[in-house]
């Protein structure tokens, strides 16, 4: 099967919603050729809007493009977005409660090479916990097409997740059907175990699986999507018939989609959990596959940590 | 018509008391901005109460948001909210928050009050404005201490590439930021030459001439290509002797002895 990135599928999406919405505009900090924003440039010009390297502006200028009733899509790494521009994203887009999506490549340890000062591990906890911001991490390509057209729909603030490295299509059933909130359940299983994954842990999950069936353990596989707000009713339907939740997150055990899922289980269903994720440490360079191998991130380091788990 | 130094007259006399009320707040910097805001309030901006919840209009951002009891004052002499409610500023449950909120404010165009983020949203406000061929002005008003941030210089950056013509900045230049005179705290002076090296057209008034400040916004109008920054020069605590020209009064709720002085000083209640 094709594997591709995240923000191939964005910048792709995002022309074809540029072409079909006169009122979205996106824009970008010297990164369009990387964040793919440079596919809008290709259709509809006028409406790309570079900031140069200067992120708080690009920010402070998608909150005027909504005050004046634009779409704005701006793009940028997502240390950049959620870090350099933590403030602005906060005070001048969170607090309003302004209709900007904030699309952000890069994240998570496959950016490679670039190493620790580009690898956003902590972007999905900064994001989460701006009150009314909701948050999405598209598991594939076809999900990011969803995604961003679902959120073009919604009126409010957005922060999307996406990553550099090409990853496998998940949702090709006929049926896949993506709603802001509402996660997917990729594998029915039959033991007492459910793993939680978000992004390019779906795809991990899934292989993980596999292996595990070989040895007899047959885990639920849940794709959380939008980190939030979460699917609280899925996560406690399948927490009820577990004893133990594994969740997966390429972004530290801190704060992200591990700590979103204890939070809901902690209230509702108390049950053991694995964090799978990376563990309050940076990253470091690396080729993709090897930085998930090192960090306990590629299938078979989660098969390891699991059996260690159910031990 | 209306002698819009009356105006500017009751807006100071109640900045002075919304802060006594709320026994906090930035009375300082909201008397150097009152003439201001007279003058873009009912001599420039095309808003009034049948306008105010449209998207496309004149707006402005009130980006040294410590300034909101300014702002209030003159939303509330347009009667976009009522004098009585200028007294619950600062108060719990108060639609008039510490800074300007736009989702619970009648009038205010955007929420600020971590500075530095205003020019950067006029930017995007304004390239909406082009965008869609509308005539609509873009006013943001900052602060002269304000310009010690980097993401200004970014804004302005912007605004000059995208030839924003119809943003208007005015900067409140008061000398003063809250641990003293600019030059002591941090030379950012000049700053007029700077917005010129950064592409922008300069004007220079006296911020306290509303005539003046209506001149200087009209003239900008008719530049073409580029942004205009006014460049106001103003005096911090405007209005009342004991606040004028010092940086102590800048965040400082003033007690009913001084409220009584103040409002002495503004020629008395009627
Ligand atoms: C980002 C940020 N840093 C610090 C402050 C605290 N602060 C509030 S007002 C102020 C001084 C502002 O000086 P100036 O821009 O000259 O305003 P004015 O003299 O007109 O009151 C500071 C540092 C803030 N509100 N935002
Ligand atoms: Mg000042």
């Amino acid at each position: 099967m094709a594997k591709i990135a995240t923000r191939e599928a964005y910048g792709k999406a995002l022309a074809a919603l540029a072409l079909r919405n006169p009122d979205v505009v996106a824009l970008d900090a010297d990164l369009a050729a990387s964040t793919k924003t440079n596919e809008v440039k290709k259709v509809a010009p006028e409406r790309h809007f570079d900031f140069g390297i200067a992120e708080a502006n690009m920010i402070g200028a998608a909150a005027g493009f909504a005050c004046n009733g634009k779409i704005p899509f701006a793009s940028t790494f997502a240390i950049f977005a959620s870090g350099r521009a933590y403030d602005q994203v906060r005070n001048s887009v969170g607090y309003p409660h302004l209709n900007v999506k904030i699309c952000a490549t890069h994240a998570g340890v496959t950016v490679g090479e670039d190493g620790a000062t580009h690898q956003a591990l902590e972007d999905l906890a900064l994001m989460r916990v701006i009150p009314g911001m909701t948050v999405i991490q598209p598991a594939d390509a076809i999900e990011t097409e969803a995604v961003i057209n679902a959120i073009a729909e919604y009126e409010g603030p957005v922060y999307v997740r996406l990553g550099r490295a090409a990853v496998e299509e998940i949702n090709t059933s006929p049926d896949y059907k993506f709603e802001i909130g509402k996660g997917v359940v990729i594998h029915e299983g039959t033991s007492p175990v459910t793993m939680i994954a978000t992004g390019v842990m779906v795809q991990e999950a899934q292989k993980a699986i596999e292996t595990l069936n070989e040895q007899g353990i047959n885990p639920n596989l849940i794709n959380i999507h939008t980190i939030k707000p979460i699917d609280e009713e899925l996560i406690v339907r399948y927490a009820e018939k577990s004893d133990y939740i594994v969740s997966l997150e390429e972004h530290s055990v801190i704060g992200g989609l591990g700590s979103a899922v204890s939070e809901v289980l902690a209230r509702k269903c108390p049950r053991k959990q694995l964090f799978i994720g990376v563990q309050d440490v940076f990253g470091e360079s690396g080729k993709a596959n090897q930085l998930m191998e090192k960090y306990g991130l590629a299938a078979d380091r989660v098969v390891e940590q699991v059996l260690e788990f159910l031990k | 018509m209306e002698d819009l130094r009356l105006v500017a007259n009751n807006m100071r006399k109640n900045i002075v008391k919304m802060v006594h009320n709320a026994k906090s707040g930035h009375p300082g910097g909201s008397l150097s901005c009152a003439d201001i805001l007279t003058a873009l309030y009912f001599n420039v901006m095309n808003i009034d109460k049948n306008n105010l919840n449209d998207k496309k209009r004149d707006k402005l951002v009130m980006s040294k948001g410590h300034a909101s009891p300014a702002l209030y004052a003159v939303l509330a002499e347009k009667g976009f909210i009522s004098e009585e409610e200028l007294m619950t500023f600062r108060l719990i449950n108060s639609r008039i928050q510490g800074h300007p909120n736009m989702k619970s404010c009648p009038g205010v165009d955007m929420t600020t009050g971590s500075l530095g983020q205003g020019l950067s949203v006029g930017v995007g406000m304004s390239l909406a404005n082009k965008l869609d061929n509308n005539p609509f002005r873009t006013y943001v008003i900052c602060g002269d201490g304000e310009c010690d941030e980097g993401m200004i210089w970014e804004a302005a950056m912007a605004a000059s590439h995208y030839k924003l013509d119809n943003l208007l900045m005015i900067l409140d230049h008061n000398g003063l930021q809250i641990d003293g005179r600019n030059e002591d705290v941090m030379n950012n002076a000049p700053l007029g030459e700077k917005f010129a090296a950064f592409g922008w057209n300069v004007f220079g008034v006296d911020g306290h001439d509303i005539d003046a400040v209506t001149e200087a916004c009209k003239a900008a109008e008719t530049v073409k290509g580029k942004p205009t920054v006014i460049i106001a020069e103003t005096v911090k605590g405007k209005g009342v002797s004991f606040m004028e020209n010092q940086a102590g009064w800048h965040g400082k709720a003033p007690n009913d002895e001084e409220l009584a002085i103040a409002l002495k000083d503004l020629g008395g209640e009627e």
